[in-house]
């Protein structure tokens, strides 16, 4: 495989108007074009100027991230695009739900592995925990993985959420 | 803002004349209603009463194409806009600047499954540049003006405002266009200085160059076309251009190669093939003019001159990208070419044009006409020089029609030819022909049509008739869906499913039940004086004129070859059968 046709995977931010039908444009956009969104997160960020955040983690060759951010861009909604990934250091965090139902050892061990992730129990039963556990991608998933014999039951999760390092803004 | 409030209705006619328009193609029904009767109580706007929605949009986008000014088109909710929505694709895919108003239900009403209601921005939203659902009265005024600068800004296209009926119906003020702030969407015009600086190195330092280029020139306004064929002349260098791009470099100069792409002249292609920098402005390296991708241009520098940035790097990695304005950046380029004292090589450019002169040579659009059926290549030979040095416009259908037009007529200036190139839309000539004869009612308006084609959007006849358009149809009969055929021959065993055209109406009655001069001929000897006659007759005309049915268009690059792969003519294709990837193609 030449470097032109690898995969390589970049966290996009999006500064849109918080209007209807914004989401659908872009969510419309990458399922036109035959692009990947491994996650989507949005919420408003400036409420006065009635401005959202979006950010997408997305996948596929340079030419295509190229073209991914080109298109974004002539959205008419849209304020601003930047590749995190290409940008410089981020921090990229994500919020999971994870609910496990179980008894006796695997009770205990799922707590004890809850702690050395410091995750935080928000629902207790006595058969159940639903953690709550605050991280990047590969943290959440390999807390989920150490939860799947533990009685894992049910989980919830955020998707990215990404901001760069230092002192620049957006 | 003026005190006195007025309805959302008016409010609309109000804003299309502060921009200028003067003419909306449209249909009435329930939901416009109230846009209808504003219609009715002002004289400045004219409304061109269509006979399809559909063809209320190609009648824009031929308005908007041959003045370079934002086609309007007005249709009710439900299937009004979704009959628009053919017309809406083919625009964004042209880059051709359109408001389409549609009418919607009552904002109480949306989302309840109302009579004629659809989800116009839903359905809109992947086929326009943008689109707006108004669902307060205060926000229309900018709304209406924001829509106009969309679509005429930036990398032009079509912008649909959805307009609830009770938003139509309620009052307030007007805001007009020099109070409404536009800061939302400012594409950039001037290129990057240093870009432009690369891009004259390189162009300076060519020893086998081509211009190749597109829309965007004739998109970018006359001027563009103006310092084109400057800088071309200038450098001495070849140029040729794509089928939406003709008329941006004047076809009779000899520095023309013709058109490029799958039908395009042999020495276009060659030129493209062989070359070591191409200059594309305007163009979008699309697959009608690439062929085969891994086998395009193997050995040139690219530079790309477009507005539009995701237009760059996306078909073809490109060595110098320049984005803004054609016009912005030919007049940079030629500054620095002239400050520079730029010189082509003389001596690698001589040699160069020897070599094209041997492709050309080989006279890829020859034909014979030697026996008694009429080939359809001859009937726009003639056309062509029989309209020589009038004030003339041509609108084409899609099919071989539409790429023996763009052969065989030469355009020397742009905005006069209008055809479906990205969509490839059969029935977009005749209305777009309706709207360009509105743009100039003293001008000459042919439609080269195919028979098949032209049943697409004949309901127009009407339209034609009640404005007495003097519109020229020029129906090129071969009683097949003649490009369909053409591919059944070359690529399915000749098996022809489907593309025969039965039970075609008689079009010189036809003709005669729209009040309009009817002309048929199956004599090649006959070509001229039915042409001539055509061309003198007042009124509109429909024009049939029975030609080979077995004849192809050539040259051609089938689907899945490169450049120079080309078929020249029918003794060519036994010996090269398209590929199995070829054939997936489309």
């Amino acid at each position: 495989m030449t470097i032109d046709q690898q995969i390589n995977f970049h966290t996009i931010s999006v500064l849109v108007d918080n209007e209807p039908g914004v989401l659908a444009r872009v969510i419309g956009l990458f399922s036109g074009r035959g692009y990947n969104i491994e996650s989507l997160t949005v919420a408003e960020v400036d409420i006065e100027k009635a401005i959202s955040r979006i950010t997408i983690v997305t996948s596929g060759t340079e030419m295509i991230i190229e073209q991914i951010k080109a298109q974004l861009g002539r959205l008419v909604p849209i304020h601003k695009v930047s590749d995190l990934t290409l940008d410089g250091p981020h921090v990229e965090r994500e919020l999971a739900l994870v609910k496990v139902v179980s008894t006796g050892d695997k009770r205990v061990e799922s707590l004890r592995i809850a702690d050395i992730f410091r995750a935080r129990v928000v629902d207790s039963t006595n058969e159940s925990f639903v953690f709550e556990i605050v991280g990047d991608t590969g943290k959440l998933n390999a807390f989920i993985d150490l939860m799947r014999p533990l009685g894992l039951a049910d989980i919830s999760r955020t998707g990215v959420a990404a901001i760069a390092r230092g002192t620049e803004g957006l | 803002m003026s005190t006195t409030k007025i309805s959302g209705a008016e409010i609309i006619l109000k804003a299309l004349a502060d921009q200028g328009v003067e003419v909306v193609f449209g249909y009435p029904g329930g939901a416009v209603l109230p846009i209808y009767d504003a219609i009715f109580n002002q004289n400045q706007i004219r409304h061109i009463l269509v006979r399809q929605e559909g063809g209320a949009v190609h009648a824009a986008e031929g308005y908007a194409r041959s003045t370079g000014k934002v086609g309007v088109v007005l249709v009710t909710s439900g299937p009004g806009a979704t009959n628009a929505v053919t017309g809406l694709t083919d625009a964004l895919m042209d880059s051709i600047p359109i408001v389409c108003l549609t009418g919607q239900v009552p904002t109480h009403l949306i989302g309840n499954d109302a009579f004629q209601e659809c989800d116009t921005t839903g359905i809109t939203r992947p086929c326009t540049k943008h689109n707006y659902l108004v669902k307060d009265v205060k926000d229309l005024s900018k709304v209406m003006h924001e829509a106009f600068h969309v679509a005429r800004s930036g990398r032009p296209g079509p912008v649909v405002i959805d307009l609830p009926k009770d938003v139509c119906m309620a009052l307030e003020n007007y805001t007009p266009k020099e109070e409404i702030e536009l800061k939302k969407y400012q594409p950039r015009l001037k290129p990057d200085a240093d870009r432009i600086e690369e891009a004259v190195e390189l162009i300076a330092g060519a020893k086998k160059p081509v211009f190749y280029c597109g829309g965007g020139v004739i998109n970018s306004g006359p001027e563009a076309s103006r310092l084109l064929t400057e800088f071309v002349r200038e450098t001495g260098y070849p140029c040729t251009l794509t089928l939406m791009g003709l008329g941006a470099y004047p076809a009779s100069d000899k520095q023309f190669l013709g058109m490029l792409g799958m039908h395009g002249t042999y020495e276009a292609n060659m030129t493209m093939h062989g070359c070591d920098v191409m200059v594309c402005v305007g163009a979008r390296f699309d697959d009608r003019i690439t062929g085969r991708l891994d086998a395009f241009a193997p050995g040139a520098k690219k530079i790309h001159i477009d507005i539009d940035p995701s237009s760059i790097n996306k078909n073809v990695k490109v060595d110098i990208p320049i984005v803004g304005d054609v016009a912005h950046v030919l007049k940079d380029l030629m500054k620095v070419w002239k400050d520079k004292k730029c010189k082509p090589d003389a001596k690698a450019l001589d040699k160069w044009w020897a070599q094209i002169a041997d492709w050309r040579a080989i006279d890829s659009l020859k034909f014979d006409q030697s026996g008694d059926i009429i080939k359809p290549q001859y009937v726009l030979q003639r056309l062509g020089e029989l309209i020589k040095g009038r004030d003339s416009y041509i609108t084409t259908e899609v099919g071989q029609h539409q790429m023996w037009a763009a052969q065989y007529l030469g355009f020397d200036e742009p905005n006069r030819w209008m055809t479906s190139g990205g969509l490839g839309t059969m029935g977009y000539g005749l209305p777009a022909a309706m709207g360009v004869q509105i743009a100039h009612p003293q001008s000459l308006v042919v439609d080269v049509s195919g028979e098949a084609s032209f049943l697409m959007n004949m309901q127009e006849l009407s339209t034609i008739s009640q404005y007495r358009l003097p519109v020229k149809c020029l129906i090129l009969n071969n009683f097949y869906m003649g490009m369909v055929r053409q591919w059944q021959e070359l690529l399915h065993g000749s098996r022809y499913s489907e593309s025969y055209m039965e039970s075609l109406p008689d079009f010189v009655k036809l003709a005669d039940t729209f009040g309009m001069t009817g002309l048929r001929t199956t004599k090649p000897g006959e070509v001229d004086d039915v042409l001539k006659e055509m061309i003198e007759t007042d009124g509109p005309v429909i024009a049939d004129i029975q030609v080979d049915p077995a004849e192809n268009c050539f040259p051609m690059i089938p689907s899945g070859a490169a450049h120079n792969e080309m078929l020249l003519g029918p003794d060519d294709k036994a010996e090269k059968p398209v590929s199995e990837e070829g054939m997936v193609l489309v």
